[in-house]
């Protein structure tokens, strides 16, 4: 139940975001992250957005690892 | 990046797993992990994981499955509260299933009765539209819920609400990791920590530990760097906490989730199945909201219940035994005709081995 989802905000009013994932349209209340975008990608539970992603440590990280897998 | 598929890799994946044989080979001794998460649980019996690791390398199932740690007279409770004319429970969607000790569950009352809802928003539309029903929303989960619940608390509270409570059972991760961790007769080399509780508590509610642990994201990539990660940690002999999953954990969490399980709930003692009562293990309802709280709306009577008969779920929550060697798995108890809450809850242990690893 701690299931959460990636899903990219397109649309956001006040406390409430749309979000779209694989061209699904969901509402997401985004109160409990009051800075989000339009473009971010959230990780969506129970109907809340409860972090924005970050896509730049995911990148950093992902780089870091491919590297020493080249190595095998 | 859409974060789903960079961490689906076949190839990264297969590499990693001679990564990890590697590392197997140099520590030289079986090792112990365990995953915390039922959400980890679920996902490692999907990629797998199990059967493509050494045999040396042993990853138990943790306590970390909300419905699995509810306590059966919690079911009881509510059963008793759908009896009654007037009301309306609303649950997420596992919880209907769930036997209490008498084998009794909710999916015996109609669906009107008993609604399943996909987020508790859905429950203040349900108590607005249904004014001469008393809606109980039945709040289980650990710290990735429980500002959810209490954000919509808060919302009740503020719209003056007058027909809607909570019966809650909402447990906190680190307390029973800590009795885990220092349980001699199944010691645990390390955690692979739960990547979505810990976006709400941050990695410094673990430091005072003093375990080994990785928080952990969900995806296949993920979950294999974790294990690597606290490989390394054990081929070293280092104790720390690690953080595999950056692009959604920080050091200090979320203020603003923190601050509202600190306005709306305080920490108490509760019940878990399989551990017993644990000091400060989970969170209640605070005074200023307890009109919103079930127990106290309906003046409820506590009472403790034990586990349905030969029900092993209690030793598979703390890694005592596999599912496997529960003489009820398969058999008696299937996804299909459950008896207790791990062969439930799809995040269940039981339930995970069953679908994915016989």
């Amino acid at each position: 139940m701690c299931l959460a989802v990636p899903i990219k905000i397109i649309e956001v009013n006040d406390i409430k975001a749309i979000g779209e994932i694989e061209g699904v349209k969901r509402e997401v209340n985004v109160s409990l992250i009051p800075e989000v975008k339009i473009g971010e990608y959230v990780l969506l539970h129970a109907g809340f957005a409860i972090q924005i992603i970050d896509e730049e440590a995911a990148k950093e990280i992902l780089s870091i690892w491919k590297d020493l897998l080249k190595k095998l | 990046m859409k974060f789903i598929n960079e961490y689906n890799d076949p190839k990264l994946i297969n590499k990693f797993y001679t990564l990890i044989d590697k590392i197997m080979n140099e520590i030289g001794r079986p090792v112990k992990l365990m995953e915390v998460c039922g959400t980890h649980t679920m996902n490692i019996g999907k990629a797998g994981i199990r059967s493509r690791i050494p045999k040396k390398l042993i990853l138990l199932s943790g306590p970390g499955c909300p419905v699995c740690v509810t306590p059966s007279e919690y079911v009881s409770y509510a059963i008793e509260l759908a009896k009654k004319e007037n009301t309306i429970i609303t649950t997420f969607g596992d919880m209907v299933k769930v036997p209490n000790s008498k084998e009794e569950a909710l999916k015996i009352f109609p669906k009107n009765k008993v609604r399943i809802v996909y987020t508790p928003l859905d429950t203040l539309t349900i108590a607005k539209d249904n004014p001469d029903k008393e809606v109980i929303f039945l709040g289980v989960g650990f710290e990735t819920t429980i500002p959810v619940i209490g954000q919509v608390l808060l919302m009740a509270y503020e719209k003056k609400l007058k027909n809607f409570s909570m019966l809650t059972s909402l447990k906190t991760v680190p307390e029973p990791l800590k009795i885990l961790s220092q349980n001699e007769n199944n010691k645990i080399d390390g955690f692979i920590l739960p990547g979505h509780v810990s976006i709400i508590i941050g990695l410094k509610a673990y430091e005072p530990l003093g375990i080994r642990g990785v928080v952990t994201g969900f995806e296949p990539l993920d979950i294999l760097m974790g294990i690597y990660k606290l490989l390394q940690q054990v081929k070293n002999n280092e104790v720390q906490i690690e953080n595999q999953y950056p692009r959604a954990v920080t050091y200090e969490g979320n203020i603003i989730m923190q601050n509202i399980m600190k306005e709306v709930f305080q920490v108490a003692d509760t019940r878990w199945r399989g551990l017993s009562t644990l000091p400060k293990s989970g969170l209640i309802i605070k005074k200023k909201y307890e009109k919103y709280d079930t127990m106290k709306r309906f003046n409820i009577k506590e009472m403790e219940e034990g586990e349905p008969k030969g029900c092993q779920c209690g030793n598979v929550l703390i890694g005592v035994i596999n599912p496997r060697e529960c003489p009820l798995f398969g058999k008696a108890c299937t996804p299909d005709n459950p008896i207790g809450p791990c062969m439930v809850s799809s995040e269940g242990a039981c339930s995970a081995y069953y679908k994915y690893e016989q």
